[in-house]
């Protein structure tokens, strides 16, 4: 297959526009009264054809062999290409109008100077003639001191300029008296097809139009030209025909109003149909379709594994993948075929080797398994095992798009793994995904080697796992290996059984720490805080009262419960040991097991939150209410020294800011102690303290919110100042600065808020919607620019960083060479690392 | 690649047993040749700005000086700004003035004083057709100005005047011979003039707040003048740091802006509880500076100065790209990754990079 090198850019030449015409389109006429395309118009069907069942008058060729031919129109006056407008200024500027000499310091433009960076002369150094300014007065005439330049005069001037100095202007492209269009290439029908509506009616593409209104004003003028119609009205004409031509290269035009259709709505002409989102560019050659696809509802499977994903049966019938026939696979293939269409494992195609392709139907099935033989190809349902690739978008990282391995199962979603939502930033409130299947051995391999999820689990952006276990598992993990936690022996059985662990089992009860211990791997040793960890003044380590100091011997759980710190993204330590030490695949089995460990150890034990758990007992409620009460008179007294002018203020600072500053370091104070006073006197059963502290969900200042007070509502940082002059409700004095009347929600979510913190609520709610969706837009442009700009920067054969044109951006990569995705959270050994 | 373990790890004092291991797992981490460096960096910045919050605004803790954070700051850097928003300093001193009093008064002294900073009162006097001038004393005195530098400063930048004092007082008159053409409002205008004359301090220097970390006295200020506080004695010219990245390249060259860049983007994103691997930041940082300025990451930088013209015809501004493409004659040599997707190759990168023949 040969393979395209390189893509020169050059400028079209009247010349080739008259090679690559078939035609000249004369008329304005489209479609004459038997709704046939006329002769000469813009519809010929010399142009290419788009109704079935007709034949190109050119090449013969039917609808899908016809690509379409050029034809062209022949200007009764020459007009300028708008899109070359700079590159004319350009010229105009820097070569005599007399003699088409360069007005520039030549050397200088041989060194490599850009033009632009060098003086004009005023007097041409060849034949003297003095220079004018050239000015460009918007949209598209060019004025040398007061006097317009007709497209003609400047043709004219740069057919002088010898191909010397338009190189060394920059044009290298072709010729400049070729910005000045005598010819209009019309591209063929096909790439502006007409589109026939229900009613029977014909609705032409805008280029169409466009190109209708340029022959139209351009045989009009013709015309006048022919009967030397009086000066003005050639004049007229000739700007309507540079406006039509501008607009058909480009609608968008600053100074110019654009081109509308009948209906109001602006013409999409040759240079919108390439640019932004929505252009060739972007959408059609970058952005590509694909088959062999499908995209459903997502829902959980805590059974699968994490490299799996459930695929309904329905999809499995409908992606299919090719497969050679050998001697070794024939029978297997047989059976496939055997089955047919609509039944599961079974076939869709079957290609011969002379390249014959036959679907495969109930009825033909027979013969098709008659002549099967090694070297034709099979294109068989998707079964079990197969290699498909994954995708949630936004696909904002290379883990968004991953590898898993197929697995066929009833209904209409696909299911995927709790642990592997993290990368994909994916929940089941209704969110779709994609799968691929791969139809090349090549790419099923990488696939397999680069992109399967075990191989994903440590993210490249910090060098631990990205995936782990959240929510229920956590909790569910503190609960089965927090001290006192047994099972009899039965129990276990039942536990491990699920998760695939085979164990002798040699005593009548075991612990939950033991029950972990199964899934760990042998030579595993650990120690360090769990995320229980009370952050006492002096650690004791293995004698932690709070059991969390784990401890790990040669996978073996000694002490400490599990939480967010072992098993959790991000931040287990367990998970990424594994992965460091025993392997990708072994870290999620590790995974795979824990996590049936956990699911059924909370199916007999139970975890939930009631509304008991956010009560609290009358001493701790006087002790906040207290509180709150102190802080609020020491703001009272800061707002009244204020008044009173004796106020502190730094220099720089209005009095106003200082006291705000003031009041928000209370009224933080005042959230802050509490969370503390709930901290300490919240019972250690408490559900939502066991989420909070495990770090399975929530925090303490969610509690806080629930059971304690809401506390200040801030907007953009500061209190609420939004509303009417001088106050923010009309239930407030004018200039009245306190808490209350600023946002302060003193009551609790429990105890219920009144209308006026309510108020405030929603616009410190409404502030976190705007900011996100805001933020989005914000950074995903960001993304986009950050992406285009190094993206062809990559590790080369050498070792050093470099960019596509070869420039060296590092000498080592990361300056060690480290690959941030396979070391231990950026370093080489991180303990080590942290000792010394 | 050599045997040597990356630099910290030499200089460490390890057992045989494990440097030999550290040996081993080196082996195994080095980077691949091909690895798409430039888009993990890329997206190892730009996902965690989506997915987590990166506020603007904290409100717990906060110093006096309110400065550009989070996802709107990284923007900044990246568009690779020539006046950041907010820009700041963080001036040590060095071993002689590491206390307070002279910290206070480094501070004093760097801090921009115009004018009217040190006025007490400043008046017209309608009947006489004159402006009125009360300087403070005491700021006088801690500033160490005198009523007469105050004096020849207005009578350098402002002209046809007359200027007398009277027991501290200030008094500024239009000169004898402009006073037949003169209203009100030209009183007023010089007013405004001669309030807004910088009198002392470095320029540009808004605020400037003294804090005690470990013991070390910090300047912090806010507006950037490095070339004129690196003068400034009782100084460490050697620590001092401005978020200016333009600044620094300008008064102390590109390495250091490349590590301003460095340790800017990286603050940024650790403030915001972002756990991201320097060695991302480190090839931007690069990427931005390799050509001796610094260049943003945008249309009119990197993304823009590419050499293939489909790359950046696909970015944006498409049809300026293509006909600059066509009326210079360029040629698009496919090297890079977006031109091979376009005209539907594999891109040389990666796996892409190696040739592979799949034997039937």
């Amino acid at each position: 297959m040969s393979k395209i090198k390189e893509i020169r850019f050059k400028m079209i030449s009247p010349e080739i526009i008259r090679k690559l015409s078939v035609m000249p389109v004369v008329t304005s006429e489209v479609y004459g009264p038997d709704a046939y395309p006329i002769d000469g118009g813009v519809m010929d069907p010399k142009l290419g054809i788009i109704d079935p069942g007709m034949r190109c008058q050119t090449c013969g060729g039917r609808i899908g062999e016809c690509t379409g031919h050029f034809g062209h129109i022949e200007f009764a006056r020459p007009v300028l290409n708008i899109l070359y407008l700079p590159q004319i200024r350009l010229i105009l500027t820097y070569t005599c109008h007399k003699c088409g000499a360069l007005l520039a310091d030549k050397t200088k433009l041989e060194q490599g100077i850009a033009p632009k960076k060098l003086k004009v002369m005023t007097t041409c150094p060849d034949c003297g003639a003095k220079q004018g300014k050239i000015k460009l007065e918007k949209p598209s005439t060019f004025v040398r001191d007061k006097h317009p330049l007709t497209p003609v005069e400047i043709r004219e001037h740069f057919e002088k300029i010898s191909d010397e100095t338009a190189n060394l202007i920059g044009i290298k492209g072709g010729r400049p008296e070729w910005f000045i269009l005598t010819l209009l290439l019309v591209p063929p029908v096909t790439a502006r097809p007409s589109i026939t509506l229900e009613s029977g009616d014909r609705s032409e593409d805008d280029l169409t139009h466009k190109l209708v209104d340029i022959i139209r004003i351009n045989h009009r003028l013709a015309d006048n030209l022919e009967i030397g119609a009086p000066d003005f009205i050639i004049e007229d004409l000739w700007e309507l025909l540079q406006y039509h031509v501008t607009t058909y290269f480009n609608n968008e035009i600053s100074s110019i109003p654009p081109a509308r259709h009948r209906s109001g709505r602006s013409l999409k002409t040759l240079a919108q149909r390439l640019k932004s989102k929505d252009g060739r560019f972007r959408h059609n050659l970058t952005g590509k379709r694909v088959n062999y696809c499908a995209r459903t509802v997502v829902s959980p499977d805590p059974n699968i594994s994490l490299n799996d994903v459930g695929v309904p049966e329905l999809v499995a019938k409908e992606l299919t993948v090719p497969i050679k026939v050998t001697k070794n696979n024939i029978n297997e293939l047989k059976a496939h075929i055997k089955n047919g269409p609509d039944t599961h494992p079974g076939a869709n195609y079957v290609t011969r080797p002379d390249g014959i392709r036959k679907k495969v139907i109930n009825e033909n099935k027979e013969s098709i398994l008659e002549e099967l033989a090694p070297g034709h190809i099979v294109e068989r349902h998707l079964i079990d095992g197969d290699i498909t690739i994954f995708n949630r978008q936004p696909s904002l990282h290379r883990m968004s798009v991953m590898a898993h391995y197929a697995k066929i199962m009833p209904h209409k979603t696909f299911r995927l793994n709790l642990c592997v939502c993290k990368p994909y930033n994916a929940d089941f409130d209704g969110d779709e995904m994609n799968l691929h299947v791969l139809q090349t051995a090549e790419a099923r391999a990488e696939a397999e080697q680069l992109m399967l999820v075990e191989k994903n689990i440590r993210s490249p952006r910090f060098g631990g796992p990205i995936m782990g276990c959240d929510q229920d598992y956590i909790s569910g993990a503190y609960q089965l290996t927090k001290i006192g936690t047994t099972f009899t022996k039965q129990q276990t059985a039942q536990i491990l059984i699920n998760a695939d662990i085979i164990a002798d089992l040699k005593k009548d009860t075991y612990t939950g720490k033991e029950i972990f211990s199964f899934a760990i791997p042998k030579g595993i040793n650990l120690e360090y805080k769990a995320n229980t960890c009370r952050k006492c003044e002096t650690c004791k380590k293995k004698e932690c009262e709070h059991d969390a100091y784990v401890i790990i011997e040669d996978g073996e759980l000694k002490k400490g419960v599990i939480d967010t710190n072992s098993i959790a993204a991000f931040k287990g330590r367990i998970i990424d040991t594994i992965d460091m030490e025993k392997g990708h695949s072994q870290a999620r089995l590790f995974l795979d097991q824990i996590t049936k460990i956990i699911t059924r150890t909370m199916m007999k034990q139970g975890f939930s939150i009631s509304l008991d758990n956010l009560d609290t007992d009358k001493t701790t409620r006087t002790n906040i209410e207290k509180a709150i009460d102190k802080q609020l008179e020491v703001i009272e007294k800061q707002i009244e020294d204020y008044k009173k002018g004796k106020i502190d203020v730094s220099p720089g600072r209005t009095p106003e800011e200082a006291l705000e500053d003031m009041i928000m370091i209370e009224l933080w104070k005042i959230t802050n102690m509490t969370q503390q006073i709930i901290d300490k006197t919240v019972d250690e059963t408490n559900s939502a303290i066991i989420m909070a502290r495990t770090g399975a969900r929530g925090s303490i200042q969610n509690l806080a919110y629930m059971s304690g007070l809401v506390g200040q509502e801030t907007i953009r940082g500061r209190r609420i100042f939004r509303g009417y002059t001088g106050r923010t409700l009309s239930h407030f004095k004018k200039g009245d600065l306190s808490p209350t009347s600023h946002g302060f929600v003193r009551s609790s979510f429990q105890k219920g808020i009144d209308p006026i913190e309510f108020f405030f609520e929603v616009m410190k709610g409404r502030e976190g919607i705007m900011d996100s969706s805001l933020k989005t837009r914000v950074s995903g442009y960001m993304q986009r620019r950050l992406v285009s700009a190094l993206q062809d920067i990559k590790v080369g054969e050498d070792y050093h960083v470099r960019d596509s044109s070869g420039t060296i951006i590092q000498f080592v990569p990361g300056e060690d060479c480290v690959d941030p995705a396979k070391s231990d959270r950026g370093y080489l050994d991180k303990q080590i690392m942290t000792k010394h | 690649m050599t045997e040597q373990l990356p630099g910290p790890y030499e200089k460490i004092d390890l057992k045989k047993k494990d440097k030999d291991m550290l040996k081993k797992r080196y082996k195994q981490i080095k980077y691949e040749v091909g690895e798409a460096v430039g888009v993990i960096a890329a997206q190892s910045i730009s996902e965690p700005a989506t997915q987590t919050t990166l506020r603007a605004y904290h409100s717990e803790g906060r110093t006096q000086l309110v400065t550009t954070k989070g996802l709107p700051r990284l923007i900044e850097l990246f568009d690779a700004r020539k006046i950041p928003k907010t820009p700041t300093m963080e001036i040590y001193l060095d071993k002689e003035h590491n206390n307070k009093e002279d910290a206070r008064k480094i501070a004093a002294k760097i801090k921009e004083t115009k004018l009217k900073h040190i006025l007490k009162e400043d008046s017209i006097d309608l009947i006489n057709l004159r402006i009125e001038l009360v300087p403070d004393s005491t700021l006088l005195q801690n500033l160490d100005i005198t009523t007469e530098s105050i004096i020849t400063l207005i009578k350098k930048s402002i002209k046809h005047i007359n200027i007398s004092c009277e027991n501290e007082v200030i008094m500024i008159e239009i000169a004898q011979d402009k006073k037949p053409d003169f209203t009100i409002s030209d009183l007023q205008s010089i007013r405004v003039r001669a309030r807004n004359l910088f009198t002392k301090g470095i320029k540009g220097i808004e605020q400037a707040i003294v804090e005690c970390e470990n013991n070390q006295w910090i300047i912090k200020t806010l507006g950037s003048n490095l070339k004129r506080v690196l003068k400034m004695p009782g100084i460490d010219a050697s620590r001092i740091t401005s978020n200016n990245i333009f600044e620094v390249a300008k008064v102390l060259g590109i390495e250091a802006a490349r590590n301003a860049i460095i340790k800017e983007t990286i603050t940024t994103m650790r403030e915001q509880g972002v756990d991201t691997d320097v060695r991302h930041l480190l090839l931007v940082a690069d990427a931005m500076t390799n050509d001796g300025t610094i260049q943003a990451i945008g249309r009119y930088g990197l993304a823009g100065q590419k050499s293939s013209v489909l790359s950046r015809a696909n970015f944006e501004e498409t049809v300026k790209h293509l006909t600059n493409a066509a009326s210079g004659g360029e040629i698009d040599p496919l090297e890079s990754v977006i031109e091979n997707i376009i005209i539907g190759n594999i891109a040389p990168i990666g796996t892409g990079m190696i040739k592979l023949k799949v034997k039937d």
